[in-house]
């Protein structure tokens, strides 16, 4: 049988115009004029503008609080990437289990997704009310003064908690959907040569959850790195302070509170680049190792 | 028949839509809430005294939110004709010449007398270039002052602090004794950095506090300073302060809940605090100074912002930001803003008419802000400009929080304050060819 094709060049490119002009103008336009004003320091209103090749990126690099804040950012990534996936696994693989009223059960476990990230940091401000949080007064009990905004690492522990609460539900559609869809007579196989609940789960049911995983796993980088950034804005009340801090945070402050164009742009220009190597990393490495079916 | 009534109607459309040419100017602000809605009522009274022009104010966010979205608008093009700019934005939209037209030249052009010396002095000079000329016209102008909890003093028999030496000694022992903690204040940038400079009269920066120049240095790694927040440490050891985090209302909610008998805020807070019907009496006063740094203090800065008439707009609209500018400036206006947001009355001529109309008898803790702003001059009250200062009182705000938080020390933190600083001046210079 003949491959189905285009007979013509035109229509190809003329169907793929509207997605090309979209990447163009929303991506690269920008990533260019980012890059171009990572070698500038100009006035905010655009009047005077300096040529300082690659100072923004040595200020930014000789600068110990940006170091800080970039090592933080990598903790506090690895944090809610690992916790939000191993809880909303183990709440999938339990709500797997269930068979009475597994569809109530499923949409409560869901309902959280629904809540916008600045919300989601709302609600959390309320629960680590310094007076009256019930958190606040929950951890009090176990004799620790919890201080959100004051300490350095209540607060971090709020972003992080925060954060996962509301990544959680994503993550477990995705579970759930993934272990639904792994054939009753694979488990049955399986439930004949292991007993033990927890070695199939290990030897049959994760690998076999793996291509959902890897694809969480870049969701949830990718959510920790950029989508927190509402919950770390609320949680700060706008004012960093001595707060902790993401690197997407830090480009908002810098740029659009500080109106530091060309520091900023170099900001972003050193994500671009993390994104860049991180996305490389995961599917030359850790894609190999996966099997799609 | 039907010629002429069409001839007749379209000369009188024509006559009518002439009448009603009205001049449209808008005005963006980052006045929310309760403030936002006196900033719409004195638009409203704007439109209404006269049928030639018609305001329009639009709530953009926060100080620095408005800021950004005016930089951005002017860019493409597409700027108010009025944008109201925060103190730690000064240097930034001064230092571009060319993006707004001086409210003094605005005024002049306009054939609106103008006169520097109208203004009580201590908001003349803050947004005014090296020469003395007002670019921005102060609008929101309020200093820090010292609210304190009335019933609480008279309980632990005590009056108001004149001086830190004082408050260390007599005051806040005694309101511990008495069950309170003494003292939080809500802007530790703004009341103990940049007005302790201006209430003891310490140079702030170099090039005359930032106004001659931008090869600016800032001079914050002072002694006196350092011996303040070294005593403020010894405070909160002592649980005679407390700090609760960079947030302003973090640090007024305990005082308004009657735990912290003294708090350091805004003159522009009072409008919000009385109509709060709080459970105690309060009452306020100066900014206390320490007798061992000076004994002649001095007025404090303006804070708040001002607004500035953006460049690039047409005769006309300018004409109409002008008579805006004249029509706020005016007693009347000025008055009922300080009686509704707290906010200092700008001018001589409408302090005289709040006098007048007995508003300091009704309520003395009112006329504070202002008594605070008149108060005696010195070589280093006028006010200070220095660009990134954003980023600045961002450095001051995580370096306090980690003195407060036991994380760092006084000294290492004022030398990486002034350190970072220095940085951020001379990258600014470079932004400024």
């Amino acid at each position: 049988m003949k491959r189905a094709g285009f007979t013509t060049t035109w229509l190809p490119i003329l169907l793929l115009l509207p997605q090309l002009s979209i990447i163009a103008i929303f991506f690269y336009w920008p990533a260019a004029h980012a890059l171009h004003s990572s070698f500038y320091l100009q006035d905010p209103f655009g009047f005077g503008s300096t040529f300082v090749g690659l100072d923004n990126y040595s200020d930014l690099l000789g600068n110990t609080e940006y170091r800080r804040i970039a090592w933080f950012t990598v903790i506090f990534t690895v944090l809610v990437t690992f916790l939000s996936l191993s809880l909303a696994l183990l709440l999938a693989v339990k709500a797997d289990k269930v068979i009475r009223g597994a569809r109530s059960y499923r949409t409560l476990l869901m309902w959280v997704y629904a809540v916008a990230p600045p919300v989601a940091g709302f609600i959390g401000l309320i629960m680590f009310n310094q007076s009256w949080g019930p958190l606040t007064r929950l951890i009090e009990s176990f004799g620790h003064e919890f201080l959100l905004g004051v300490n350095y690492n209540d607060t971090a522990f709020a972003m992080v908690l925060v954060s996962v609460w509301k990544q959680v539900p994503v993550n477990f559609i995705f579970f759930l959907s993934g272990l639904q869809s792994i054939p009753k007579s694979v488990r049955e196989a399986a439930l004949i040569d292991n007993p033990s609940a927890s070695g199939r789960f290990w030897d049959v049911i994760f690998p076999l959850l793996a291509p959902t995983g890897f694809f969480l796993l870049i969701i949830n980088i990718t959510y920790a790195l950029f989508d927190t950034f509402g919950v770390v804005d609320t949680l700060v009340k706008g004012e960093p302070g001595n707060n902790p801090m993401t690197l997407v945070y830090k480009v908002y402050v810098d740029g659009f509170r500080g109106n530091d164009l060309g520091g900023s742009s170099a900001q972003s220009v050193v994500l671009m680049v993390l994104v860049l190597a991180l996305t490389v990393f995961q599917f030359r490495l850790v894609e190999r190792r996966i099997h799609y079916t | 028949m039907t010629r002429l009534t069409l001839a007749t109607a379209a000369a009188a459309s024509l006559l009518s839509s002439a009448a009603f040419a009205e001049t449209e100017i808008t005005w963006w602000h980052a006045m929310g809430g309760a403030l936002g809605e006196t900033v719409n009522q004195i638009a409203t009274d704007f439109n209404a005294s006269q049928d030639e022009y018609k305001i329009t104010p639009v709530f953009k966010g926060t100080y620095e939110e408005t800021l950004t979205a005016g930089i951005a608008a002017f860019r493409a093009g597409e700027q108010p004709n009025i944008m109201q700019v925060f103190d730690a934005g000064a240097a930034t939209v001064i230092g571009a010449k060319g993006a707004t037209v001086p409210v003094q030249d605005l005024l002049e052009d306009n054939g609106i007398a103008f006169n520097i010396e109208d203004y009580i002095s201590g908001v003349r000079y803050f947004y005014a270039d090296s020469d003395g000329k007002m670019i921005g016209m102060p609008f929101n102008s309020s200093s820090p002052v010292m609210y304190y909890n009335v019933d609480a003093l008279e309980k632990a028999g005590v009056t108001p602090p004149k001086t830190w030496e004082e408050f260390q000694s007599v005051t806040a022992p005694a309101l511990k004794e008495a069950g309170y903690t003494a003292l939080s204040q809500s802007h530790l940038p703004w009341i103990f950095t940049e007005n302790f400079m201006s209430r003891h009269n310490l140079p702030f920066a170099t090039n005359n506090n930032g106004y001659d120049g931008t090869d600016t240095k800032i001079l914050v790694n002072n002694d006196a300073i350092k011996a303040h927040f070294t005593a403020v440490t010894e405070w909160q050891k002592d649980g005679y302060f407390e700090w609760f985090g960079t947030g302003w209302g973090d640090n007024q909610t305990p005082f308004e809940e009657g735990k912290v008998a003294i708090w350091l805020g805004s003159s522009g807070s009072f409008g919000g605090l009385s109509k709060k019907d709080l459970p105690f009496k309060f009452s306020a006063t100066y900014l206390p100074y320490w007798e061992a740094v000076t004994k002649e203090p001095k007025q404090t800065f303006i804070g708040g912002a001002a607004l500035f008439a953006m460049a690039g707009k047409s005769a006309e609209e300018n004409k109409a930001t002008a008579a805006f500018f004249k029509f706020l400036t005016s007693p009347e206006t000025q008055y009922y803003w300080h009686k509704e947001t707290g906010y200092v009355p700008i001018t001589e001529a409408a302090y005289e008419l709040a006098k007048k109309d007995g508003h300091y008898d009704r309520m003395p803790a009112a006329e504070i802000g202002i008594k605070q702003l008149s108060l005696p001059a010195g070589e280093n009250t006028k006010g200070y400009r220095m660009g990134f200062y954003v980023q600045i009182r961002d450095v001051m705000n995580r370096e306090y929080g980690r003195i407060l938080t036991g994380e760092t020390s006084v000294e290492d933190a004022f030398k990486k304050i002034e350190e970072e600083s220095n940085q951020l001046l001379a990258r600014f210079g470079k932004t400024q060819s």
